[in-house]
């Protein structure tokens, strides 16, 4: 109990002092994971409304893939992008591996399905006719598209949450692509791996309140604009 | 220069590899209000979509104003010259305003211009006071107003409405229905609507297409769709419940002396003797008087029958009578109230030569 109450008091002592270090990393983090997220919702947006939009063969293997992906071990994920970014990988001469953009580009990979799972759900739920009553308003099909995803803004919001809220708490892919690289690639999650390796339980446990924070900071911004938008 | 504002010819419709729709020609007139009629799954609704250039025609032409309408660009531009009503009101996730405004907003349409353009409508459809409310927070008749005022708002040449009051209340529906025909007459709108409900279209229509398995069977005004269907689905479509086959036994100057089940009846028609016909009663047409002497009717065909079947349907009665072939009747409350009626009571059931209507059997 001494632990995690000495934990929470260093972590506050950390935050009130601005304590650089742990403002560098929670900023990382959060940089990171909102561009991997950002990246992800227009990939997986697009894709998950051009697959709920369309009828073509081999639709329901892309569809189960996309459910696949949603629950991929981001272990799983820093392993393939860690081989694609190998000094003698395919993608090696671009010398990311162990930077912030690796971690990024691996974040994305992880949120994308879970996006695109969401948004396909979320576009196949609106009423068939409507894609139809658009059209018959004069819109053009990109206006269309558009139309739709409007109005399945209020799920789409539940992407954003559940992409962010995957990629802020993994640590597999950051540890393996970035590599904890103190001041250049430490996020929260690999900091607090680290430390509670090194039985530094105070610090990680600040850590770990510092993650929960943001990761429910973020929600809690979400969330409020998902109620707000609730019609009266 | 032609009347019809929409002609269809040789348009084929298939699904899954069924055709589910044959419609050889099909013109629209300009300014008309016509109704499609027919049983559920009976293609009024596909019919609907390709005449409004939203399903792919796998074969056939459309014409507006005499001219094709060809995919891409042009189909666009057509396209907005029409508007669409479906059953679900299928609002966007705003305010009634908004939803109203949209299709001037997918236009490129200037606000200054577009918000007098939304207010006439609104008033138009009498939901003015709710402009500012979110549409997901209004009664299912509000709802479908602020669909028509959407649809209107983009002053559309043809107007489709795809069974636009199934989901309605009958009072709802009848000042839907008023709103709606005064919104027609102000902007001479040209409508085509899908029903499966024979009153509605009768409310309405100038004339009435009747449909049947993917096909237009009879077209024309409402009083000869009623009266005198072309065959027997058109018949039992409009209500007719008394379906004679039969032989014509004499003919002259157009009334008939037909043959059925050994009763001679009278119609009208221009038929040869031997020819075998089918004759169409409709059930509004017939009278009943209770006993079996003949009154002073100056109906052609009286006849005695027993009264087999008493069934209670709405605010009317169907009573099926045996006068040596089946004859249903309706008769209102007031009659049942005056004279109590049963089955096995003798009767006289009449019925005038003109309220025959006679086809030829297939």
């Amino acid at each position: 109990m001494d632990l995690i109450l000495e934990g929470i008091k260093e972590a506050i002592r950390l935050l009130v002092t601005l304590d650089r270090e742990v403002l560098g990393i929670t900023w990382l983090s959060l940089e990171v994971s909102g561009l991997a997220t950002i990246i992800s919702l227009f990939i997986g947006i697009s894709f998950g409304t051009m697959v709920a939009l369309t009828r073509f063969p081999g639709r329901r293997l892309i569809v189960s893939i996309i459910n696949t992906g949603m629950g991929v071990p981001p272990v799983v994920v820093g392993l393939f992008v860690s081989i694609l970014l190998w000094r003698n990988g395919p993608l090696g001469m671009l010398e990311l591996l162990y930077t912030p953009t690796a971690i990024v580009i691996a974040q994305a990979v992880i949120a994308t399905p879970i996006v695109a799972g969401i948004s396909l759900a979320s576009i196949q739920k609106l009423p068939e006719a409507l894609r139809l009553q658009i059209l018959s308003l004069g819109a053009t099909r990109f206006q269309m598209v558009r139309m739709l995803i409007r109005e399945a803004r209020l799920p789409l919001l539940a992407a954003v949450m559940a992409g962010f809220g995957g990629v802020i708490s993994e640590v597999g892919a950051s540890i393996m692509v970035g590599g904890n690289i103190k001041g250049y690639t430490r996020v929260l999650t690999t900091a607090t791996v680290m430390e509670t390796g090194r039985g530094n339980f105070d610090i990680a446990i600040a850590l770990g309140v510092i993650l929960l924070i943001l990761a429910f900071a973020v929600n809690a911004i979400l969330t409020g604009i998902q109620q707000r938008e609730r019609p009266r | 220069m032609s009347l019809n504002i929409l002609e269809i010819r040789g348009l084929k419709v298939s699904r899954g590899g069924v055709r589910v729709l044959d419609i050889p020609e099909l013109d629209i007139r300009a300014g008309e209000f016509l109704s499609i009629i027919g049983p559920n799954g009976t293609g009024k609704s596909t019919l609907l979509l390709s005449l409004a250039g939203l399903i792919r025609r796998e074969q056939g032409e459309i014409f507006f104003h005499g001219k094709a309408v060809r995919n891409g660009a042009e189909l666009l531009a057509f396209r907005r010259c029409l508007a669409m009503v479906f059953q679900e009101p299928l609002l966007f996730d705003t305010t009634v305003y908004d939803n109203v405004a949209a299709g001037l907003k997918i236009r490129g349409t200037n606000r200054a211009v577009i918000r007098p353009v939304v207010e006439e409508y609104l008033a138009l459809f009498g939901i003015a006071h709710l402009s500012s409310r979110s549409a997901r927070k209004i009664s299912g008749g509000e709802a479908q107003r602020t669909s028509l005022a959407r649809a209107f708002a983009t002053d559309p040449e043809v107007i489709f409405l795809d069974e636009p009051f199934a989901s309605l209340d009958p009072p709802t529906k009848e000042s839907i229905i008023e709103d709606l025909g005064n919104a027609m007459r102000i902007k001479h709108t040209t409508a085509v609507m899908a029903t499966h409900d024979r009153m509605d279209a009768l409310r309405l229509s100038k004339r009435i297409a009747v449909m049947d398995g993917g096909r237009v069977v009879q077209i024309g005004p409402p009083g000869e769709v009623m009266h005198q269907p072309v065959n027997e689905a058109v018949a039992a479509f409009v209500g007719i419940e008394t379906m004679l086959e039969g032989e014509v036994t004499g003919s002259s100057d157009g009334v008939l002396t037909v043959n059925i089940n050994g009763t001679s009846v009278i119609a009208t028609g221009e038929f040869d003797p031997g020819d075998k016909i089918i004759c169409f009663i409709r059930p509004e047409h017939v009278t009943i008087f209770p006993g079996d002497h003949p009154s002073e009717s100056s109906a052609r065909n009286v006849f005695r029958g027993r009264i087999v079947k008493v069934q209670p349907i709405g605010l009317l009665y169907r009573i099926r009578i045996n006068c040596g072939f089946f004859l249903n009747v309706h008769v209102t409350q007031q009659t049942m109230d005056d004279i109590p009626m049963e089955p096995g009571m003798h009767v006289l059931a009449s019925f005038k030569a003109t309220a025959v209507h006679v086809i030829r059997k297939a």
